[in-house]
């Protein structure tokens, strides 16, 4: 239902040349993935797809197109990226057409595929189950039970901002509190959770997908590709890799809007959304503010009050 | 014999304040610990987080953060942005479990050189509790590289 909307809008869209591309979804070349699409003319819109598999945020690709009309597919997290950038002067609100769809939470493949022995074939939804066609026929597969952590603890499942809606809004309740990991994650004791972290890092390739997947990073010159100052040396002490992983989530204080995409991106499973988890509870603890959903408010790195607290300070 | 370990401590200080502060700290001859080394900032404003990274990378004990009180910076609003970074940054290195006191913040105006040593000796000794440090340093002093959790290669959990 959905996705023949969606490709309807997208066909409207670019057949009254309102907008010169559009950022979407397209069938993914293995099952339980979708891919970015660019759709440029209104007869490829029908590649368009809109599944539980569509977990990219897309608006990481926005930046590529500043000189164009773009119209991208957008759920929740997506949306209020999109308002970060703009907010950033990434590029002008007016540029952008935001197809809002409200997200139904995404499934984690990685854990169907580890429910699921051998091979998948096939998968589909029907309402509240995945049927999923692998080597021993079909295993139907409870939805609930496959989400992605951050997607139950997800509070803005509706665009916050959009130019035009596809689909019916939907609750917000979330399933479980938000930023659980973080929450759960500070009761242990501090020799713990340095350990946990350097255990995670230590795993690091320096393949750097986790910035590649964030919408949030597009410095031209990062701070681990700069040789003056270098910041991050070639060596093989794992001091580097938290170094890495500390800068990479402290960079998006205020500007994370938790879609997970650095997570999911990594190869290596390494475990990062309990970092950025932290960073918005802090900022939304000391300055009350939450990335993305008022397209006016300054970045809180960017701005001050007089009476922020200081409390730490002698 | 085996000499006494001893803390060093880096300490941003901001140029209109409490560089001299300190100044007015070591002209009224007022003694405090000799553990810290001071590297002059524009404005508390300027220090990026990396700075102070990079020197507990490099193995150093502590780093004092210091700047003009709210309301006197010379660049009007400089402390003001600092402290939101500040206040983000120490929460989040505690939370990753770095020990709490290892990065610590004041203002010191250029009056406060009673101040100024007291902030110092009070830093110092609540890194001297903590001893030296046990996570992230890449180096131990006066060694030189000895690295002992060089990465080897594990594979996905």
């Amino acid at each position: 239902m959905v996705e023949k909307k969606l490709r309807e809008k997208a066909k409207e869209l670019l057949s009254k040349k309102e907008v010169d591309l559009i950022i979407g979804f397209g069938e993914g070349t293995q099952p339980l993935r979708a891919t970015p699409v660019f759709i440029r003319n209104p007869e490829e819109a029908d590649r368009l797809v809109w599944n539980s598999f569509c977990e990219n945020n897309l608006a990481t690709y926005l930046h590529k197109f500043s000189r164009f009309k773009v119209g991208i597919v957008v759920k929740g997290c997506d949306a209020r990226s999109v308002t970060a950038l703009a907010l950033e002067k990434r590029f002008k609100p007016e540029q952008v057409v935001l197809i809002g769809v409200p997200c139904q939470r995404m499934i984690d493949r990685k854990k169907v595929k580890k429910a699921v022995k051998g091979e998948i074939h096939k998968v589909r939804e029907e309402g509240e189950k995945i049927i999923v066609a692998g080597e021993d026929g079909d295993v139907v597969l409870k939805r609930e039970d496959f989400l992605y952590p951050l997607c139950k603890a997800c509070t803005h499942r509706n665009p916050v901002q959009e130019t035009l809606r596809v689909g019916d809004p939907v609750g917000e309740a979330p399933l479980t509190e938000p930023n659980p990991e973080a929450k759960a994650f500070e009761k242990k004791p501090p020799e713990e959770r340095w350990a946990f972290f350097e255990k995670e890092t230590g795993r690091c390739i320096r393949c750097y997908a986790c910035r590649e997947a964030c919408p949030m990073c597009y410095c031209t010159e990062c701070f681990v590709d700069s040789s003056n100052p270098r910041w991050i040396e070639k060596s093989l002490s794992s001091a580097d890799l938290e170094f890495y992983h500390i800068v990479r989530a402290y960079h998006q204080t205020g500007r994370c809007t938790n879609c997970g995409a650095c997570e999911r991106a990594c190869p290596m499973d390494i475990r990062l959304t309990y970092l950025t988890q932290k960073l918005n509870q802090e900022v939304e603890e000391l300055f009350q503010f939450e990335t993305g959903v008022d397209p006016n408010a300054l970045p809180p790195l960017s701005t001050f009050k007089t009476d922020d607290p200081q409390e730490f300070v002698k | 014999m085996e000499p006494t370990w001893e803390p060093k401590i880096l300490a941003f200080l901001c140029n209109w304040c409490s560089y001299a502060g300190a100044d007015l700290a070591g002209t009224s001859r007022i003694q405090y610990s000799p553990n810290i080394r001071v590297i002059r900032v524009p404005c508390s404003g300027r220090i990026n987080p990396l700075f102070i990274l990079k020197a507990l990378q490099n193995g150093i004990d502590g780093v004092l953060v210091s700047g003009c009180h709210p309301g006197d910076c010379h660049y009007l609003t400089g402390n003001y942005i600092g402290r939101r970074k500040s206040a983000t940054l120490k929460r989040f290195l505690e939370y990753l479990g770095l020990e709490e006191g290892r990065v610590q913040f004041s203002w010191v105006s250029a009056a406060e050189g009673g101040k100024f040593s007291q902030v110092v000796d009070e830093v110092t000794r609540d890194i001297r509790k903590l001893g030296p440090p046990k996570h992230f340093a890449k180096q131990k002093r006066g060694q030189g590289f000895q690295d002992s959790r060089v990465v080897g290669f594990k594979g996905p959990s």
